[in-house]
C-alpha cells in the first residue's frame, strides 16, 4: 500500500455543503437565466469546490429551473465533473485496445490494490482518485497510465507502487 | 416546392421538407425508430438511411432536407444491407427474449427485424446490465431493453415539460433514465406514462395488475365490479386490429362479463357525478367572488387527471387552492361503489373489489394515494390499462370481434353523453358548461349540438367566452357576466398556460387541464402507437358516442339523481364532501 503522511493541505479549509450552497448565488447567479448557462455554471462550481455534491446539484437544478435529471445528465456526460471529492492526484489507466492486450488490465488491478480503491473512487486521505480511459495516444508504448498530466509508458504492474509513492511524496514536498 | 425523384418516381415536396416527409407524402414507407412527428429529428437510430445520388454516405431520411433534383433510393441493396446492419447491432446489444416480453407482437424493434428479414445476428454485442426499476406505482423500467432512441426523453421534456428522463453518462454506458442512476421515484415524475406509450420496445411499461385481477375474479368470497373510463371504448378495438376510432362499447361490455366481473359499470356514471359536484363548486366560488366579495381562488382548475395533480403538487403549489376539490371520476366511482352500491347489494365494503379500466398509468398511482380510502376501504383496488384489459381478453381466449354487443349494468352503468366526452381534451369543460349554463339560465347551452367548438380539437391551448343572459333568479348575479374558460392538454401546454395566468397576462374563471395530449384518448395506457391522426380518430369516435345518447347532460342522468336522493343528499353536501372531495399537498421537486 502507498503510505501517506496525513494530509495537511486544503482539506482543513474544506467547505461544508451548506457553506457551498451559500456561495452559489454569488458564484453563478448571473448564469441562471442565460440560455446555455448551465454548463459554464457547473464548471465554475466544479473548479471552485473540486466536486459537485448532490445537495449543490439539486440547488442548481432548482435555481436554474432545469430538471434534476438533465443536470445529472450533463454532469455525468463530461468527465471534467465529479460528484465526489477527487484526490489531489488523478490516476487514469488506459484500457484502449493496445493497452488492454498488452497488460492494461493487470496494471489496473495493481493500481487498485496499491490504492485500495475501485475505479471512480478516491482514497480516504484524498491523495488519489482512480479512473480508466480509452487511449491516451501513446499506443506504441503500451500499457500506459496517466497521473495528472504525466504520461507513464510501458508500466509494469510490479512497479506501480513505487511510481505512485513518488506522487504522494512530491505532493508533501518532502524528499526522503 | 422542390422536384425530386424517389425510387424513380417524380415527386414534389415543399421547401424544408425532409426526405422522410416527401416519401411519406408519396406513399413510400421508410422505416424509422427515433423519429417523432412534430419534433426536431434526433437522428439517433440510423434506421431511416437512404441512398442519395452523389452523396458519399447513406443519409438519414428523417433529418435530411430535400433539394431540387435530388435522386433518392429508399430500397436499394446498399440501403437494405445498411439498415439490416443497424438493426442487427441494436439487437446484439439488446437483452430481450421476445416470447416472454411485455411487448411481444407489439414491438417496433421486433417488427423491424421481421420486416428487414433478419434471421441471425452477426454480432455478439456487450449487453447492458438489466436493472429493473419498479420504484413507482405506475411504471416498470428495464434498461437492458432500451435501444437509446431517446423518444421518451423528448416526450417527457418537450411534450410534458417534466424532464424526468435524460441520457445519463456517455458512450456505450449511456443510460436513458432519471438523474445518475436514481430510480424514477427519485425524481419529479408525474406517472403519466407518455414515455411508456412512446417507447418502441419493452423498456418502459405499466406496472401490471393483471395477476391480482385474475386472482380476485377467482375468489368466491369477493364481489368484483369493473368500471371503464370513457376513453377505452374508442381505443380498445385497436388491440384487436380495428381501425383507430372504432367504437367497441358493446363488445367491451360483453367481454368484461365473460371475464367474470359480477357487474360491468361505467366511469361515465361518476363523470356525470363529477359534473354535479364540480359545477356546483364552480358556481359557489363565482358567487363568493361576485356577490359576497370573498377572496376565492380563481380560476378553478379541473382535477380529474392525476398526472396533472402530481404536476401541480410538484411544480405549481401556489395553484393548489385553485384545484377543484373533486376527486377524479375513477375515485368517486370507487367511493360510491363501496358505500352506496355495497349497501344496496348487501356486501361488506371489504368484500367488494373495484377494478378500473383506464387509458392511464397515473390512475394506478392515484388509487394508491392515502387520501383515497374514504369509503373505509381502499376505494379502487386495481387499475388496468387499455392494453392490459386487451391482453386479459386475449388470455381468456375470447374472440373479441365476434362478440355480441351488450349494455352496462344499472345503476352505475348509466350515463349521459356529457360523460363520454370526458375522454377528449375540452370535454370536461364542455360537459361542465352544458350543466352549469342550464342551472344558471334554465336553458340549454346555446351552441350547435351542445358542442363548445372553440375548446375542441388538438390545438394545445384553447379559450372560449360565454356570456350569461337570462339568468334565473337564484343566479341573477351572473346576469351579463362573461365567463372565460381555457383548456390545455399535454403538460407542456399546461405549463405555458399556467405561466400566462401566473404573470397576469390572462385571467379565467375555469380552466380544464388534461395530462395527456388529446386528453384521455391519448393516455399513457392506450394501445400503441398514438400519433395525432390516431388521436383525432378517437376524439371523433367519442363525440359520436355522445351524440348517439338520448341523455346528453350530466344533470339529466337519472341514476345520478337517484344517488343524490337516496344517499348523498345534495352536491357539496356533507356526505359528498366526505366521500367525493379531497385535498392536495405540495411535493419537493428534488
Ligand atoms: S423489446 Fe421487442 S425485441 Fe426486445 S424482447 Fe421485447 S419484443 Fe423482443
Ligand atoms: S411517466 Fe410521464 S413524467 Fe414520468 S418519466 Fe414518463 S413521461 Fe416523464
Ligand atoms: S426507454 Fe424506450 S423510448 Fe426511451 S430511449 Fe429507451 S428505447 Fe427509447
Ligand atoms: S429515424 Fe432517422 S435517425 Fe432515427
Amino acid at each position: 500500500m502507498v503510505e501517506n503522511a496525513t494530509c495537511n493541505c486544503a482539506c482543513s479549509e474544506e467547505l461544508t455543503e451548506e457553506e457551498m450552497i451559500l456561495q452559489l448565488d454569488e458564484l453563478i447567479g448571473e448564469y441562471q437565466n442565460k440560455p446555455g448557462g448551465l454548463i459554464p455554471a457547473l464548471q465554475i462550481v466544479q473548479s471552485r469546490f473540486g466536486y459537485l455534491p448532490e445537495s449543490v446539484l439539486k440547488k442548481i437544478s432548482r435555481d436554474f429551473g432545469k430538471p434534476y435529471s438533465e443536470v445529472a445528465g450533463v454532469v455525468s456526460f463530461y468527465s471534467f465533473f465529479s460528484t465526489v471529492p477527487r484526490g489531489k492526484n488523478m490516476v487514469r489507466v488506459c484500457l484502449g485496445t493496445a493497452c488492454y492486450v498488452r497488460g492494461g488490465k493487470e496494471v489496473l488491478a495493481s493500481v487498485k490494490k496499491e490504492l485500495g480503491i475501485d475505479v471512480g473512487e478516491t482514497t480516504e486521505n484524498r491523495q488519489f482518485s482512480l479512473d480508466v480511459g480509452r487511449c491516451f495516444g501513446a499506443c506504441g508504448l503500451a500499457p500506459v497510465i496517466m497521473v495528472n498530466d504525466d504520461v507513464h509508458q510501458r508500466v509494469k504492474p510490479s512497479k506501480i507502487g513505487e511510481l505512485l509513492r513518488a506522487y504522494a511524496i512530491s505532493e508533501e514536498g518532502v524528499t526522503q | 416546392m422542390r422536384k425530386l425523384i424517389i425510387n424513380g418516381k417524380p415527386i414534389e415536396a415543399p421547401d424544408g421538407a425532409t426526405i422522410l416527409d416527401a416519401a411519406k407524402h408519396a406513399g413510400i414507407r421508410i422505416p424509422t425508430l427515433c423519429f417523432l412527428e412534430n419534433r426536431e429529428p434526433i437522428g439517433a437510430c440510423r434506421v431511416c438511411l437512404v441512398e442519395v445520388t452523389g452523396a458519399r454516405t447513406l443519409l438519414s431520411a428523417c433529418s435530411t432536407p430535400v433539394s431540387e433534383g435530388m435522386e433518392v433510393k429508399t430500397n436499394s441493396p446498399r440501403v437494405r444491407a445498411a439498415r439490416k446492419q443497424v438493426v442487427e447491432l441494436l439487437l446484439s446489444e439488446h437483452d430481450g427474449n421476445c416470447p416472454v416480453c411485455d411487448r411481444n407482437q407489439d414491438c417496433e424493434l421486433q417488427n423491424l427485424a421481421s420486416e428487414l428479414g433478419i434471421r441471425e445476428i452477426a454480432y455478439e454485442g456487450e449487453k447492458a446490465k438489466a436493472r429493473i426499476d419498479d420504484s413507482t406505482p405506475a411504471l416498470v423500467r428495464d434498461n437492458s431493453k432500451c435501444i437509446k432512441c431517446r423518444r421518451c426523453v423528448t416526450v417527457c421534456s418537450e411534450m410534458q415539460g417534466v424532464g424526468a428522463l435524460y441520457p445519463q453518462g456517455r458512450g456505450f454506458d449511456t443510460m436513458i433514465g432519471p438523474a445518475f442512476t436514481l430510480d424514477l421515484d427519485g425524481v419529479a415524475c408525474v406517472q403519466c406514462g407518455q414515455c411508456a406509450a412512446i417507447c418502441p420496445v419493452g423498456a418502459i411499461s405499466e406496472k401490471s395488475h393483471i395477476e391480482s385481477v385474475w386472482k380476485a375474479l377467482e375468489d368466491p368470497t369477493k364481489t368484483v365490479v369493473v368500471q371503464t373510463a370513457p376513453a377505452i371504448r374508442a381505443a380498445l378495438g385497436e388491440c384487436f386490429d380495428c381501425e383507430p376510432g372504432t367504437l367497441v362499447t358493446g363488445k367491451m361490455t360483453t367481454a368484461l362479463r365473460e371475464l367474470g366481473f359480477d357487474a360491468v359499470f361505467d366511469t361515465d356514471f361518476a363523470a356525470d357525478l363529477t359534473i354535479m359536484e364540480e359545477g356546483t363548486e364552480l358556481l359557489t366560488r363565482l358567487k363568493k367572488a361576485l356577490v359576497d366579495g370573498e377572496e376565492v381562488p380563481l380560476p378553478m382548475f379541473t382535477s380529474c387527471s392525476p398526472g396533472w395533480i402530481n404536476f401541480a403538487e410538484y411544480y405549481y403549489p401556489q395553484f393548489l387552492p385553485n384545484l377543484s376539490t373533486c376527486k377524479s371520476p375513477q375515485q368517486m366511482f370507487g367511493a360510491v361503489a363501496k358505500t352506496y352500491y355495497a349497501q344496496k347489494i348487501g356486501v361488506k365494503p371489504d368484500d367488494l373489489i373495484v377494478v378500473s379500466v383506464m387509458p392511464c398509468t397515473a390512475k394506478k398511482f392515484e388509487c394508491g394515494r392515502e387520501e383515497m380510502n374514504d369509503s373505509g376501504a381502499r376505494d379502487v383496488d386495481y387499475v388496468l390499462t387499455t392494453r392490459e384489459i386487451g391482453r386479459m381478453i386475449k388470455e381468456a381466449g375470447i374472440d373479441f370481434m365476434s362478440l355480441e354487443d351488450s349494455k352496462m349494468d344499472a345503476p352505475m352503468g348509466l350515463s349521459s353523453g356529457a360523460a363520454d366526452i370526458f375522454a377528449n381534451t375540452g370535454g370536461v369543460m364542455e360537459a361542465a358548461l352544458r350543466t352549469a349554463y342550464e342551472i344558471v339560465t334554465g336553458r340549454s347551452l346555446p351552441m350547435e349540438n351542445l358542442h363548445v367548438k372553440p375548446v375542441a380539437g388538438l390545438e394545445g391551448i384553447k379559450e372560449a367566452s360565454i356570456k350569461i343572459e337570462g339568468a334565473v333568479s337564484d343566479w341573477s348575479f351572473l346576469e351579463g357576466v362573461t365567463v372565460n374558460v381555457a383548456v390545455a392538454h399535454g403538460l407542456g401546454n399546461a405549463r405555458r398556460l399556467l405561466e400566462r395566468i401566473k404573470n397576469g397576462e390572462k385571467s379565467y374563471h375555469f380552466v380544464e387541464i388534461m395530462t395527456c395530449p388529446g386528453g384521455c384518448i391519448g393516455g399513457g395506457g392506450q394501445p400503441r402507437f398514438t400519433d395525432d391522426s390516431v388521436r383525432l380518430k378517437r376524439i371523433n369516435a367519442i363525440y359520436a358516442e355522445d351524440e348517439g345518447k338520448t341523455v346528453r347532460k350530466s344533470h339529466e342522468n337519472e341514476a345520478v339523481q337517484q344517488l343524490y336522493k337516496e344517499f348523498l343528499g345534495a352536491p357539496l353536501g356533507e356526505k359528498s364532501h366526505h366521500l367525493l372531495h379531497t385535498h392536495y399537498h405540495e411535493k419537493d421537486v428534488v
